[in-house]
């Protein structure tokens, strides 16, 4: 649904000495139709810039990017105004119109549209029942709470029936039950409409609950990209480590540290007592944990074995062959005080 | 010092109505070219949404100069040395230079980069957010102006203009003093020159209920149209 293609973005320094700043130093990323794509970074990692790069309210320096098909880097302005009515954005700070009640910020993407007054009305009406903001059509945003506000950014960037939703960290501002409510909303819009968000956010708890696929921005440069389930079996994942912090856990001397991934029945079975049984060895737990990633029950366990890693090749064996994702750390160190594992 | 308001009260009304007469024409004037020229202050600025008009940001530039200029001159001379400047400019256009017609081009040239210039504070308190929302909708530069840019800076507009009322009051009094007639005028030609100071009290205390006038009104629509 979202092509880009090595996206570049840099600004001439303000004063002519000094070289330009690279925000994005050449980015490629896909994003399937129906699905929700995620981008985190740290702050100036380049994330607000790719993102507003895709409706082009940033113009890159080079690369293009496809939306529905459609080269946008390359229409008019006049074909560019078109395609932004098929792509939706919601922002940090709601951006709302202060002089307008709900209904008319609502409406307003629907004038811009030529709608006529009697279809924008029952249009209007309908998106703020998708919503659930019907009650409040006459307020004006200022008497609104953080979360109503964005659901009048989210009606009104859907009110034109976009095949994309642009999220610009949309719950950053927002209180966790809040933001939980909101990220529900989006992925329940995401289901019920076919809807293809791609959203940028520097909070993991968004990817981890409505996530489909997720991409790391590092420095203008993606890091790491893929399907949120295949980034938690990738071993060495940030992300994944990032969605399940494990903790510092020092190994003793002279043992293995192991950590596992497992996702859906794999997180049901009894892994550490089989191992221990099997093998006859203590195996010690330093960390654990089991979440759900979106719609997946997923498990990341740390296990410290003892003997050193040429003596527990068999039980890491017997792990993998069970369909767990198996890594082990980089050699404990010999005296435990002299540092953390990794 | 005698209050004859039989006297008094005719020769005030008609001055009131030359003044409001000069203040209405001016400000409706005012309005119409100071409202566009603070748009266009603000929108051709670096980063504003006709920063490159017709694709030239040398020509966008070079606009906002100009009109930067232009509003300055226009700010930096005294209104009375403007309106003695401006009289062979009035006989052109109005056909005279006494009367309040002709006085309300100099009000008007004085007014409009004053003017200019509050729209121009007014409408950069207006969120750069909402602009960018506006433009991921598919809104044309027009309808950024017209519906994000101006009604979200009203409050602010408004301000502005009763501020530039009192302007125009201020300076129709100057006026009334080369043949434009009005309040001040009476001020002066029976407060001044002939010492009556009860024209010249009654038109202080005149002056001071309408300035007072406008400004509570302009403060009230102002907050009527708030909603931030």
């Amino acid at each position: 649904m979202i092509t880009i293609t090595n996206l570049q973005k840099s600004y001439p320094r303000a004063n002519s000495r000094g070289s330009d700043v690279h925000a994005l130093r050449g980015i490629d990323l896909h994003v399937e139709e129906g699905e929700i794509f995620g981008v985190v970074g740290a702050s100036g990692a380049g994330k607000s810039t790719l993102i507003r790069c895709v409706n082009l309210l940033e113009r890159p320096t080079a690369g293009t990017i496809t939306v529905a098909g459609q080269n946008l880097t390359q229409l008019s302005d006049g074909e560019l105004r078109t395609a932004r009515q098929g792509i939706g954005m919601i922002f940090q700070h709601f951006n709302l119109l202060s002089s307008r009640t709900v209904r008319e910020n609502v409406q307003f993407g629907l004038e811009i549209m030529g709608l006529k007054k009697a279809e924008r009305e029952a249009r209007v009406t309908e998106i703020l029942e998708l919503v659930g903001l019907s009650d409040r059509a006459s307020a004006y945003p200022s008497e609104l709470s953080g979360g109503q506000k964005q659901r009048v950014g989210i009606a009104r960037a859907l009110a034109g029936n976009p095949k994309v939703l642009l999220s610009d960290e949309a719950t950053s501002s927002l209180d966790p039950q809040t933001t939980d409510s909101i990220l529900q909303l989006l992925k329940d819009l995401n289901r019920k409409l076919g809807l293809t968000i791609l959203l940028i956010t520097h909070e993991m708890e968004v990817v981890k609950k409505i996530c489909d696929s997720a991409a790391l921005i590092d420095d203008g440069r993606i890091v790491e990209n893929g399907t949120v389930i295949d980034l938690l079996n990738t071993p060495k994942s940030k992300i994944s480590h990032a969605l399940f912090p494990l903790g510092e856990s020092h190994g003793s001397p002279g043992h293995t540290i192991v950590e596992m991934m497992y996702a859906g029945e794999l997180a049901e079975r009894p892994i550490v007592a089989t191992l221990s049984r099997e093998f006859g060895i203590d195996v010690n737990i330093l960390g654990a944990a089991v979440e759900n990633v979106g719609d997946h029950r997923v498990g990341r366990m740390r296990l410290e074995l003892p003997g050193d890693r040429a003596s527990n090749e068999a039980p890491i064996a017997r792990l993998r062959d069970s369909g767990l994702f198996v890594e082990v750390l980089d050699d404990v160190m010999p005296d435990a005080s002299s540092g953390v594992v990794r | 010092m005698t209050f004859d308001w039989h006297v008094m009260i005719p020769v005030l009304w008609l001055a009131l109505g030359q003044t409001f007469q000069m203040i209405g024409m001016a400000l409706v004037l005012t309005i119409v070219v100071g409202l566009p020229v603070g748009v266009l202050l603000v929108t051709t600025d670096r980063g504003g949404i006709f920063e490159a008009p017709f694709g030239s940001r040398r020509f966008g530039a070079g606009l906002h100069a100009v009109l930067g200029f232009v509003v300055n001159v226009g700010r930096s001379l005294p209104f009375i040395i403007l309106m003695v400047a401006l009289i062979p400019f009035t006989r052109l256009v109005v056909g005279t230079s006494i009367g309040p017609v002709a006085a309300v081009v100099p009000l008007t040239v004085a007014a409009i980069p004053f003017f200019a210039r509050l729209v121009e504070i007014a409408l950069r308190e207006v969120d750069g957010g909402l602009i960018e929302a506006a433009k991921s909708l598919g809104a044309t530069r027009g309808t950024i102006v017209w519906k994000v840019l101006v009604p979200e800076a009203r409050p602010g507009i408004v301000l502005g203009l009763s501020t530039s009322v009192i302007s125009l009051l201020n300076y129709s009094a100057m006026a009334g003093i080369i043949g434009g007639g009005g309040i001040g005028d009476i001020a002066f030609r029976y407060g001044y020159q002939r010492f009556d100071t009860a024209y010249l009290i009654t038109t202080i205390v005149l002056l001071v209920v309408i300035v007072q006038l406008i400004q509570s009104i302009g403060s009230a629509v102002a907050r009527r149209l708030s909603h931030r």
